[in-house]
């Protein structure tokens, strides 16, 4: 399975030339959410530029520049890096796992100089990676296969595990569906898929009695029932919706949601800035938030379908899937229909971590377009 | 090996067609996503838009003046004065709470205890709240503290609202006093002014009879919150309504005078407009300051108050029940004359024995008054002349008289906690003892003695209507807010006018004829004399032994053993003008007869300021008022 690293390009791309072939349409729609993400970052603050918003361009101009840099590297590149990387993500989640397990506390993140950095986040795109370079030298009947099959699901599971103890269900769930739609889109057979989907229905249940901690069933509960407990864990569902829904048709204005400046909304500037975006801008501005939303993620697409050899196209769905499912999972838990579970909104919630691996996600889509010409055999594993 | 084969071309139309099932998947989840945002924004908008405002905006109660009380002439007997006090908020005092409090003990007087206080009070509550370090600070205190405010971070100084009463203790037992509201009056009273930190509401006299109407309507203040209850701006005002101011009938200087002239002794008396029964004055001593209460009593206050003998809580003028004595005579002798008795002389030898029991007279030692006829009867309150008197009247017929006269049920003044008094009749005796009434209970009852009780309210509702013949009752307030209190015409008495012509004359002489039992404390200057009837009512029963070893002075008994001294009178003498009654307790003395040298005082006060005769400043004008029916 030791491939030499080979090229099969037709032709060499020049710096210029790559920069010239980004797709500047997708930069710009990622741009014009970032800003509205800071807006709402300086509106959640009372109309003040710290302590988020500033903090949060700043990330994003970082990322911005990591997201070119991507781009202009070569897919092949990121594909023999696709191992090291996935294997270095695990070493630190381990790390934090342990960090954590020797007294320092349930712990996500480690500092690295001044950036505070969370291991998972680095999992989900490491993953998306080396999945997308495993499943590059597999068939369709390969995928298929009990031992290929095997080694993926291993590959999913075990960052999946160190992330569920940390503990994170959130991350972990967009972890296994991140991975799972790859095997799907890499032609898992339906024999599998038909009696899994089986299998997960039926094991709910039992998941709900041994794995999940009390106060994820406690959110799950609350989900379920938020006025029963209007003051209590019932608080944060409950405001959320009121902010959202006192939004009406075209919000209360810039700087005018009272929810949020008021304190009634919690985690506003993370989990919770969609609620503010729909309070101050109503039912217009949300709906043309996820119009732009979308719009990146038919990019993404686009992007997979025209890429042209199978490490390329995987990847660059994985990213949007990943991408995808953020603003899913975040969406359906603020809007109360899912209960909530710590999943920020891509490029809108402060966070450094999740800023810049988004923006490094979509630097290799973006890496993807600009190298969509090129080739790669199914036996080859990149060009380092 | 071929770089690429069929297998890569089928995978790719593997990955394309399950990429659109995937992006399939992802427009549904957008369209639930705005599905959601529809229901939520537009079909629920409005409803979560009240939740929203329900959240931000707090309404503040805003507490409104509490009406003033005035006297007949004007003159203010409760009012609000400012109280200049000083706040303090932890989340300001930078340097600490401990810190403040000192910096504070620098500048006023600040005790140990308050600073406990304080300290736990502000960590009790939120950190924004501003609690209070010391309030009614004098102005001088005020403005030291103003003065030092730059170097006292967190200080707030503050000029609220307090009850003042500048009569103090000499008007407590007519205007009460108000205090902080307690749990259980929280939970009957829907007003919303009941919940507010700090409220105040009557609980004694003319405070409590009229709380609703001097409390006012609570205002209110619209404010914006956050979610922790700080308020970040006001919105908007209801000032409310302010409480209304109430008149009443006293006199501030007469009750003033009468309060100081009963002195420290356990008391009571209450002067009176015998026309139409205006209560002048209305006093029961000791009483007590009722800016305590309003401030919060302490514990040895309390205890003070609560277990003196000479019980200064309780409003002994209205609540304060008493065997009338002697001065039920005078009813006696109003009902003798209808009731054929009217030449009906009693040869009085100091005792008389009805079976096997002996009645005794006062006179007894001296061998009895002698021939006794009723006018002589009420000079030298001579008991053997109304044991005569009751044993032909009977005592459903001294009961009739008694009712007539005021006695036996409440006045119905506008004060709370009055009492009924008691005047027996077969039927009630049968009901609460189960046992027929005994003949012997007649004579005694006849003397104001047994079951016989009245207050000192009763007693003076007597002496005004001996005085006057009409059915006048007492009544405390003239105007209560713009709403004039009208009283309905005092009707004739059902006594001929030659009964009372004869108890008059009785009452005259014995304070006016030598011999009388108020000769030596009778009012000396000529148009102001006084007509009245004595008292007394024993707290004990006197046993033969005693009788014959010879009575032990009163003055050398326990003071808890001593007879009750009462008195009632009229004056002047012609056209009564001023009826009063007084009540002294354990203050019985025979010789100096202290009771009718009070209301000696009192009446010659009362005269010679002419408290009626003044123009008062109600503020209707007296015509209108006659003119509206109400009896002047």
């Amino acid at each position: 399975m030791i491939s030499r690293p080979y090229a099969v390009a037709k032709r060499t791309l020049g710096m210029a030339d790559k920069l010239l072939d980004v797709n500047w349409g997708l930069v710009l729609l990622i741009s014009i959410i970032a800003t509205a993400g800071i807006a709402m970052l300086y509106s959640v603050a009372g109309g003040h530029w710290n302590p988020w918003a500033l903090s949060q361009f700043s990330k994003f101009v970082l990322g911005f520049f990591i997201m070119i840099a991507a781009a202009s590297i070569d897919v092949r590149v990121w594909m023999s890096l696709a191992y090291p990387a996935y294997g270095l993500a695990l070493l630190l989640l381990v790390a934090v796992d342990v960090a954590g397990h020797v007294g320092l506390g349930a712990q996500r993140w480690i500092m690295l100089g001044p950036l505070e950095l969370q291991p998972s986040e680095l999992m989900k795109i490491s993953l998306v990676l080396a999945l997308a370079r495993f499943l590059h030298g597999k068939s369709v009947e390969e995928v298929s296969k009990p031992l290929n099959l095997g080694i993926a699901l291993v590959m999913i599971g075990v960052p999946a595990l160190f992330v569920v103890i940390e503990p994170n269900l959130g991350t972990t769930l967009i972890i296994v569906m991140d991975g799972v739609s790859l095997l799907f889109l890499a032609g898992l057979s339906w024999y599998w898929i038909i009696p899994a989907v089986s299998a997960i229905v039926t094991a709910i249940p039992l998941a709900w009695r041994f794995v999940l901690h009390d106060y994820q069933k406690a959110r799950v509960m609350t989900f379920l029932n938020p006025e029963a407990d209007a003051l209590g864990a019932g608080w944060n569902i409950t405001q959320a919706k009121i902010a959202i829904g006192s939004g009406g048709l075209s919000g209360k204005g810039f700087l005018q949601g009272t929810q949020s400046r008021l304190n009634f909304l919690p985690e506003k500037q993370t989990d919770f800035i969609w609620t503010s975006l729909c309070e101050e801008f109503g039912f217009v501005g949300a709906i043309a938030m996820l119009v732009l939303f979308a719009a990146v993620i038919f990019y993404g697409v686009q992007i997979a379908m025209s890429a042209r050899s199978q490490f390329a196209r995987l990847l660059s769905m994985g990213v949007t899937l990943n991408f995808f499912f953020y603003i899913m999972i975040n969406g359906l838990m603020v809007m109360g229909l899912i209960p909530v579970v710590g999943i920020p909104m891509p490029l809108l919630s402060y966070g450094g971590t999740a800023m810049l691996t988004v923006m490094f996600g979509f630097g290799l889509l973006l890496s993807v377009h600009v190298h969509r010409q090129v080739e790669i055999p199914r036996h080859s594993g990149g060009i380092i | 090996m071929p770089l690429f084969d069929k297998k890569d071309k089928s995978r790719y139309a593997t990955f394309s067609r399950r990429s659109l099932a995937v992006g399939g998947g992802m427009a549904l989840v957008f369209a639930v996503l705005g599905g959601r945002l529809y229901q939520l924004q537009i079909r629920d908008g409005d409803e979560y838009m009240t939740e929203a405002e329900d959240n931000r905006i707090n309404e503040r109660l805003l507490a409104p003046p509490r009406g003033r009380i005035f006297d007949r002439f004007g003159v203010e007997l409760a009012n609000n004065r400012r109280n200049y006090r000083v706040l303090l908020v932890a989340e300001q005092a930078t340097d600490g709470v401990e810190e403040a409090l000192d910096t504070i003990g620098e500048v006023i007087q600040l005790s140990d205890v308050q600073k406990k206080r304080v300290i736990t009070e502000l960590a009790q509550n939120k950190k924004f709240v501003p609690v209070p370090v010391a309030e009614n600070l004098t102005w001088e205190e005020f403005s030291r503290i103003n003065m030092h405010l730059p170097y006292l971070p967190g200080v707030q100084p503050d000029v609220g609202e307090t009850r003042d009463y500048p009569y103090g203790p000499e008007m407590v037992h007519v205007l009460g006093y108000v205090a902080s509201v307690s749990e259980q009056e929280l939970a009957h009273d829907d007003d919303p002014l009941m919940s507010l930190p700090g409220m105040r509401i009557g609980k004694r006299g003319i405070e409590k009879e009229f709380d609703k109407q001097l409390r006012g309507r609570a205002g209110a203040s619209r404010v914006e919150v956050n979610a922790y209850g700080r308020v970040i701006r006001e919105l908007g005002k209801d000032p409310g309504v302010p409480g209304q101011d109430v008149w009443i009938s006293l006199d501030g200087e007469l009750q003033r005078f009468v309060d100081q002239r009963l002195g420290g002794e356990s008391a009571a008396c209450v002067v009176m407009d015998a026309a139409n029964g205006d209560v002048l004055a209305l006093s029961s001593t000791p009483g007590f300051d009722p800016n305590w209460f309003n401030v919060g009593v302490t514990g040895p206050q309390w205890r003070e108050l609560a277990t003196s003998d000479y019980k200064p809580l309780l409003n002994k003028a209205i609540a304060g029940t008493y065997p009338p004595g002697s001065t039920f005579k005078t009813a006696m002798a109003l009902a003798a004359v209808d009731n054929g008795m009217d030449d009906l002389v009693v040869d009085c030898t100091g005792s008389i024995r009805l079976g096997d029991h002996t009645f005794y007279c006062d006179a007894w030692r001296i061998g009895g008054h002698g021939h006794v006829n009723l006018t002589r009867g009420i000079q030298v309150s001579c008991d053997i002349c109304f044991y005569e008197v009751a044993r032909r009247l009977g005592i459903d017929k001294m009961a009739e008289a008694a009712h007539a006269l005021g006695l036996g049920s409440p006045t119905g003044i506008e004060l709370p906690g009055e009492l009924g008094g008691l005047i027996p009749t077969r039927a009630w005796k049968m009901a609460r003892f189960g046992v027929p009434w005994q003949q012997g209970e007649t004579l005694v009852s006849g003397i104001g003695q047994g079951y016989v009780l009245a207050t000192p309210l009763q007693l003076c509702t007597l002496a005004a209507r001996l005085a006057t013949g009409k059915a006048v009752s007492p009544r405390l307030t003239h105007q209560v807010g713009a709403a004039l209190q009208s009283y309905p015409l005092a009707a004739p008495l059902p006594f001929s006018d030659k009964a009372f012509a004869m108890v008059r004359q009785g009452m005259g002489m014995a304070v006016n004829a030598p011999g009388g039992t108020a000769y030596g404390s009778r009012i000396l200057q000529p148009g102001f004399e006084m007509a009245g009837k004595t008292g007394t009512a024993q707290v004990r029963r006197i046993t033969r032994e005693e009788r014959q070893s010879g009575l032990t002075p009163q003055s050398e008994l326990p003071w808890a053993q001593r007879e009750h001294a009462l008195f009632i009178a009229f004056a002047p003498l012609d056209n009564p003008r001023y009826a009063v009654s007084i009540v002294l307790e354990h203050g019985g003395n025979a010789h100096t007869e202290p009771q009718v040298q009070f209301a000696r005082d009192i009446l010659t006060f009362a005269q010679k300021r002419d408290t009626l005769g003044k123009p008062t400043a109600y503020p209707i004008k007296e015509a209108a008022l006659s003119a509206g029916g109400a009896v002047r």
